[in-house]
């Protein structure tokens, strides 16, 4: 049958991949020894990339929590949050996030994905005007497809732009909503809040903030971007995912918005899909305990990731503009990515790929994400394992490097 | 004005959309390639989604128009972007 012809192009490379042995779309990690370390293909490796920004995987409040919900609480709920799948845990972790943001309404999704199509879809509907930035992550455009609004993109991270777009619209009936991100996850970049804050209040649209990546890694409390940028109260939803700074999986989205109740019984993928396990919401919980408890957790992270950076940047790596941790090496080719990447593998360092249409300006990138957990010296076994393969591929010049060593 | 005045008017403004759009592209593509009103985007030109939204975006920069997402995703070939981005601009 021919459903699967469109793809043939594409399949053909998959197949170059897996032939070649070194196919980053499907790597197994055979076990994972701890929030840095994981055997992979027989080879203890060094994980630079699984976005465990504050290493909490196998935090013991965290497993403990999980353990013992499991006993009480069972496997699984067998239902949707809004049919028989609301526990105690689900209103509790929601009461949290709420306290921890100062919301009124905390809502728990099945995952961050869910979160940006549950939140966009419900907020954005026919009549109305979605704005987003133009580096977006899949699920926002895709929440985007879910609604019936009429949907326009500026230019990343340009309040300009975004200003631009807005006076065009602005004899137009309809709501206009705007949505951004905290820190973006191919380059690491993070948006500028207060110039967009400005806009959104100037053109009366509202502004949703997805912190996935920054929630945990950006501002005094831990809360992203909105709070480093002081423009918490202009931020009319935030949006979060659990799967990274929260160890576990699902999303969520807070506000302060009058009504915003009424999204559990519009918000398509809040009301049909499975709820989050009993586990999974108590290591949450857990983990969101520790995020408040630990801004060390933060301050390691950070210093962590500033490490790396220069570090990269010293072997005349090209990385993404500004230092966080996702750190992106820019690669000349997705050939010279997919090169590095299996060269870095095999010396056992972990590390993703990223390749377009999934980047943005078309630019294949090896990203890497750092962790609390890692050690000064897991980072700079790193950047060493970078200049070796980097520099039998010609994609590193050492020589700065071996300067600032000496 | 005439009924032949404004038909003149919008035949100047199609080939004004027209210049811009196919000159846009010509300057994005990394080299030259003969492009006609049949060129179709993605499969002759191998740009991606997210190549043919940013070459938008230089588009409704030029003309000052925003172009919905849902309006690209019905674009198959130039003929058909021209139509659309002619519309707009109209509308606006």
């Amino acid at each position: 049958m021919p459903v699967l012809d469109k793809y043939a192009a594409l399949a053909a490379q998959y197949r170059q991949l897996e032939e070649a042995g070194a196919n980053p779309f499907n790597v197994k990690f055979d076990e994972v020894l701890s929030p840095t370390e994981a055997m992979i293909g027989g080879r203890k490796t060094l994980l630079l990339g699984t976005n465990n920004y504050l290493g909490l995987t196998y935090d013991p409040a965290v497993v403990e929590a999980a353990n013992a919900a499991t006993s009480a609480s069972g496997s699984g709920t067998t239902g949707s949050r809004i049919a028989n799948g609301s526990y105690g845990g689900h209103a509790r972790l929601e009461a949290a996030l709420a306290d921890f943001y100062g919301r009124r309404l905390g809502m728990v999704f099945s995952t961050g994905y869910q979160a940006n199509l549950g939140i966009i879809s419900a907020l954005a509907g026919k009549g109305d005007h979605l704005l987003l930035d133009a580096d977006s992550h899949a699920s926002i455009y895709d929440g985007s497809r879910l609604g019936y609004a009429q949907v326009t993109r500026f230019r990343h991270n340009s309040p300009d732009d975004l200003a631009t777009r807005l006076r065009r619209l602005k004899d137009e009936p309809g709501e206009k909503i705007v949505i951004v991100e905290g820190i973006y996850s191919m380059l690491g970049d993070t948006a500028p809040l207060k110039e967009f804050a400005a806009v959104k209040r100037e053109y009366g649209a509202c502004l949703v903030v997805d912190e996935a990546h920054s929630l945990g890694v950006l501002g005094e409390t831990g809360r992203g971007l909105a709070e480093q940028a002081g423009v918490e109260a202009d931020c009319d939803f935030i949006v979060g995912t659990f799967s990274k700074s929260l160890a576990g999986v699902g999303g969520f989205a807070v506000t302060d918005m009058e009504g915003a109740e009424i999204l559990r019984v519009v918000s398509r993928p809040y009301m049909f899909t499975a709820s989050l396990p009993p586990a999974n919401i108590a290591a949450t919980e857990a983990a969101l305990q520790q995020l408040r408890a630990r801004p060390d957790l933060r301050r390691r992270l950070n210093e962590n990731a500033l490490r790396l950076y220069r570090g990269l940047e010293r072997l005349g790596f090209e990385l993404g503009p500004e230092p966080s941790p996702v750190v992106s090496a820019i690669m000349p080719t997705p050939e010279a990515a997919f090169g590095l990447w299996a060269a870095l593998l095999k010396a056992g360092l972990y590390t993703n790929v990223s390749l377009p249409p999934a980047t943005p300006r078309g630019l294949a990138l090896l990203r890497s994400s750092v962790s609390a957990a890692h050690s000064p010296a897991q980072i700079d076994h790193a950047i060493a394992l970078f200049a070796e393969t980097g520099k039998g591929l010609g994609l590193a010049n050492a020589a700065p490097a071996l300067a600032a060593a000496k | 004005m005439s009924e032949g005045a404004i038909r003149n008017q919008m035949t100047d403004q199609t080939n004004e959309v027209r210049d811009i759009i196919f000159g846009t592209l010509q300057a994005a593509l990394p080299q030259a390639r003969p492009l006609s009103g049949d060129t179709r985007i993605i499969e002759d030109l191998g740009l991606d989604s997210v190549a043919v939204m940013d070459f938008v975006m230089e588009i409704e920069d030029k003309l000052d128009i925003s172009v919905p997402l849902d309006k690209i995703a019905e674009v198959e070939t130039l003929g058909d972007l021209v139509a659309t981005v002619q519309r707009l601009k109209q509308a606006a």
